[in-house]
């Protein structure tokens, strides 16, 4: 289909002269107006997208040279894998200059465009097709979400900044090691014929565990986890909204995009250590939350938790695993992202995150607390809210292997509604301190939650439509992942060593 | 063939700046009576500098052997000459308002600058052991006299003294090392041109008095390029020069150096042992680097390990022994003369009463020049490799051919990458995060000081977004010498 632009080009160019141009701004407020404005556009661009068709296929494909000596392509295309993770993104933005609108107010005109910049690189991220491409993108975010938490960030925004800085670009430089070895192994960097191809279980391994460390400290899994807390905590609002949203996100998304599909063997092979990896995140995260006296650090283990049940049904194998897992990553970032923007709504009112400190709110910011109760509700997946869907689709996932691994995230999920639970309770009935002089929400903070609270319902109550858009190519996953391994099974299983040799390397049978 | 004037117009346009400069140096300075007639040097040699670069695109397609073979013009030459013009033509400017350098003496150091260049030029056309040598002694003895020109309130600097002495020391030692490596060389393989010992035997076990005599002829080149175990002078020079200088003497002859290593390199298949010792010195110099610089609180002292690390990452290109390698070698050593210029671009704007910068002067940068704190960052990003900068398009083409040999050498550079962003981030740390201190020097925020960090950091970003052109350039000079 045509629409007389390139539609995925454009929402990643856009925002790139959305930021250059706010340099010509010198008024704040004109500012974030002219954000606003940029970002509504941005989602205009973005509305040939809502064309998208069902079923597998990469669509929207732009392709262009771009480094022909490396064979580097720009290459962008959407699937039902990255489809919801880009409407997403798109959908974040507006929110994320709402929900900072009176919340940020020194160097205003760098908080946005660091906004737009980062929108840019996170499209990039989920539509890139080329690996090299893939990179720039996910490299090139790290900039504006380093400065964000470094800049306007809380007292300690140095040590946070730094930290999830060096985490996750350390990680990510063993990826970019992998991603040569798929080139100079391939022959090529291009994803989808990638997918295509057969590695030896030796080469797979190696490059699984450089590509796992990667994403597993983006996600983050339990023993990487720690740079999470300290960021979401010193982050401004938007910035929290943006990592729990988007950018934890591109983790689960690059198992599913390069793990699965490029080493399916070695991703069989680890499963069972990323199963017990994420099992210990969803208890681990939950167990922690629980004792927190800080909100903003709660809902930051809480993420903990809620990552461990995507790359859970991730690492399941099967249908219903791998589609709870998508809609556990939308899920996560309707549900996150809007307890994050009301964290900093009370924030402002308060300028405390501590529980103590914003306590009996139900009486005296009934809407407030109406929203918390909504999204909190989600967050533990009560029926009827979105988040119920992707946590029974998980646990469905779960217990279609195994019964044992069912029953290991049973308490996860009893630990979610229990560390919600407490501090809702305390946020709406606990003894007020000063909340008797705030105000209820006024209008803007009205309609940024409103929308994510539609979505909830949305998502809860009809999740047909969603279905539908992720399902062909998850089934494709599955099936694609099926067949490989079990042919690759078979094969190893014979004795004979000539054999093997001659599936890994079907060049040296001619040779010999 | 015969010598025809026309091939090395570029060295004759600069011989004659040289000449300029030095009758400059000869007559009365602005400061005696009747010298204020004559523009000085400052004024005039940007413009010609400028047109230098012109003349060596003029010049570009230039090809042939001349002078009994021992100086040839090909693509490989003259696309380190353009890169040689250019690096002279901004650190001219860099250095034109330099307020640690007295106004008398200006002919004399420019003409010294622009000594050391001419040296580099000739150094990327020489293919024969001895030329080599000469050429590279012209551009490391002008700057042995530039080094210690720094005026530190009326009187010599002595951290200048210092690092002048240094860098004649070290010079001295490693050159006489090179020499002595020459005489083995000429002594087991009988001839000294290049092409003629790409056909000898380079194993250990064939030839070792040759193998030792190479190791120790590159040992000249290793100390111009800082690589480790040759790179002791390094920091502390960046320390003791003024800022300006320190410019020029981090990049140009880094150019010099790896045009050279890439001509030997032709010598260096995989699996030679001589191959593996420049990996090895290759991985320890960019380990050592990186966990030296961790520790600096003197920024150019930190950009001198970091360039004992960049000099450890292009060893990556020159071991891989392919085409490619070499391509991509030539490349990021010309992404690094990019991204350090930039980056002493910014560092001699900011401190523009020509003290050392600290990393604590750098804080509040981005209240003080947005323009200045948003070029080091780039210039800082792209030096840890980041995309889309030159620097992360540089690591990408040396990793890619080193990997088939060398894949541990591969791993260990990503991991380096790793360390190495700390120090770097500190720059941009200072720079955006913490707030002015009361002795912060003022930055020049002219429209000179400005146009010239964004010129520099739009090549930074432009060559990272769209390398394929400048690279075609590469290739076709990595696969003349390795078809």
């Amino acid at each position: 289909m045509d629409f007389g632009y390139p539609v995925l080009t454009s929402l990643i160019v856009f925002p790139l002269l959305a930021a250059a141009g706010l340099f010509l701004i010198k008024s704040p407020q004109v500012a974030r107006a002219y954000t606003m404005g940029a970002s509504i556009l941005e989602l205009i661009l973005g509305l040939p997208l809502l064309f998208f068709k069902f079923n597998s296929d990469f669509q929207f494909v732009e392709k262009a040279r771009w480094v022909p000596q490396w064979g580097l392509e720009y290459h962008l295309a959407v699937d039902g894998i990255s489809y919801l993770m880009v409407m997403l993104t798109l959908a974040i933005l507006p929110l994320c200059v709402m929900c900072s609108w009176t919340y940020i107010s020194k160097r205003v005109k760098e908080f946005h465009f660091c906004l737009l910049f980062m929108t840019s690189a996170c499209v990039g991220v989920f539509v890139a097709m080329d690996l090299v491409l893939f990179y720039v993108f996910w490299e090139a975010m790290l900039i504006p979400m380093y400065l964000l938490i470094a800049v306007w960030g809380g007292d300690q925004r140095r040590y946070a900044s730094l930290k999830f800085f060096l985490f996750t670009l350390a990680g990510s430089t063993l990826l970019l090691a992998a991603i040569v070895a798929f080139r100079i192994t391939g022959g090529t960097f291009s994803i989808p014929e990638l997918m295509q191809m057969n590695f030896s279980f030796r080469f797979q391994y190696w490059a699984f565990l450089a590509m796992a460390l990667a994403f597993a400290i983006k996600v983050p899994m339990f023993p990487f986890h720690t740079w999470l807390p300290a960021a979401h905590v010193q982050a401004p609002s938007a910035g929290s909204v943006i990592l729990a949203a988007v950018l934890l996100k591109m983790g689960t998304y690059g198992f599913l995009r390069f793990c699965l599909p490029l080493t399916p063997d070695a991703s069989v092979y680890f499963a069972p250590l990323m199963i017990a990896v994420s099992i210990a995140s969803i208890l681990y995260g939950g167990a922690i939350a629980l004792g927190q006296e800080d909100i903003k650090k709660l809902v930051a283990y809480s993420s903990v938790g809620h990552m461990g049940f995507v790359t859970l049904g991730i690492f399941l194998f099967n249908l219903r695993g791998i589609e709870g897992a998508l809609f556990q990553m939308l899920n996560h970032g309707v549900i996150t992202g809007a307890l994050f923007m009301m964290i900093g709504a009370v924030y402002e009112r308060s300028h405390s995150r501590a529980i103590s400190d914003n306590m009996g709110l139900g009486k005296y910011l009934p809407a407030f607390m109406g929203f918390w109760g909504l999204f909190a509700l989600a967050s533990f997946g009560f029926p009827g809210t979105n988040g119920f869907v992707g946590e029974m689709l998980v646990f469905t996932g779960a217990f279609q292997k195994s019964y044992v691994i069912g029953a290991l995230i049973v308490p996860g999920a009893l630990l979610g509604a229990a560390y919600m639970f407490r501090v809702s309770l305390k946020m709406a009935w606990g003894q007020p301190c000063t909340a008797k002089t705030w105000r209820d929400l006024n209008t803007r903070e009205w309609t940024y939650l409103l929308i994510p609270a539609v979505f909830v319902f949305y998502i809860g109550l009809a999740p047909k439509l969603f279905f539908n858009i992720i399902d062909p190519s998850v089934e494709k996953l599955v099936n694609d992942l099926k067949t490989r391994t079990s042919t690759t099974q078979v094969v190893a299983a014979q004795p004979t060593p000539a054999v093997v040799a001659a599936v890994e390397t079907p060049v040296e049978p001619v040779n010999n | 063939m015969e010598f025809n004037p026309i091939l090395i117009v570029p060295e004759l346009y600069q011989l004659m700046l040289i000449l300029a400069l030095f009758c400059q140096s000869l007559g009365a300075g602005p400061d005696k009576q009747g010298g204020g007639e004559t523009p000085p040097a400052e004024r005039w040699l940007p413009y010609f500098a400028g047109f230098g670069i012109f003349v060596n695109i003029v010049s570009w397609g230039a090809e042939g052997l001349i002078f009994g073979g021992a100086y040839k013009l090909d693509a490989l030459s003259q696309f380190f000459k353009l890169a040689i013009a250019a690096g002279f033509y901004v650190t001219v400017l860099n250095a034109a308002r330099q307020p640690s350098l007295e106004e008398r003496k200006r002919p004399d150091y420019f003409m010294f600058l622009a000594i050391s260049a001419w040296g580099l030029m000739l150094l990327s056309s020489a293919v024969e052991l001895i030329t080599i040598y000469i050429a590279l002694e012209i551009s490391s003895y002008s700057l042995y006299a530039v080094i210690p020109l720094r005026n530190a309130g009326g009187q010599g600097h002595k951290g200048a003294a210092e690092a002048g002495i240094k860098y004649i020391l070290f010079g001295a030692v490693a050159t006489a090392i090179a020499l002595y490596g020459f005489s083995y060389i000429l002594a087991s393989q009988h001839t000294s041109y290049i092409d003629q010992l790409a056909k000898a035997n380079w194993t250990w076990a064939g030839q070792p008095m040759a193998v030792v005599g190479l190791s120790l002829f590159m040992g000249g080149m290793f100390f111009k390029l800082a690589l480790f175990p040759f790179h002791f002078w390094c920091p502390d020079v960046y320390q003791g020069a003024s800022n300006e200088t320190a410019g020029f003497v981090a990049t140009l002859p880094k150019l010099g150096a790896t045009v050279v290593l890439i001509r030997l390199a032709v010598l260096l298949k995989p699996g030679l042992e001589m191959t593996m010792l420049l990996a090895v010195l290759g991985a320890l110099s960019m380990t050592f680097g990186n966990l030296c610089a961790l520790a600096q609180k003197d920024v150019k002292r930190l950009l001198g390990f970091s360039s004992v690390a960049h000099a450890g990452y292009i060893m990556v290109g020159l071991v891989s022994g392919t085409a490619m390698g070499l391509a991509a070698a030539a490349f990021y050593s010309l992404a690094y003369v990019a991204m350090n210029l930039l980056c002493f671009w910014v560092v001699s704007r900011v401190a523009s009463d020509g003290r050392n910068l600290q990393l604590d002067d750098l804080n509040g940068l981005y209240k003080r020049s947005p323009a200045l704190a948003f070029a080091l960052a780039v210039g800082a990003f792209a030096l840890v490799g980041l995309p889309p900068t030159m620097g992360f398009m540089g690591k990408l083409f040396l990793i890619a051919p080193a990997w088939e040999h060398y894949w541990w050498l591969v791993v260990i550079m990503v991991v380096n990458s790793a360390i190495a962003i700390f120090y770097y981030l500190s720059l941009v740390r200072h720079a955006y995060t913490h707030e002015a201190g009361e002795s912060a020097p003022a930055p020049d925020n002219s429209p000179f000081s400005l146009c010239g960090a964004g010129i520099l950091a739009a090549v930074v970003l432009f060559f990272g977004m769209a390398p394929a052109g400048l690279f075609d350039y590469a290739i076709l000079a990595g696969k003349q010498l390795l078809p």
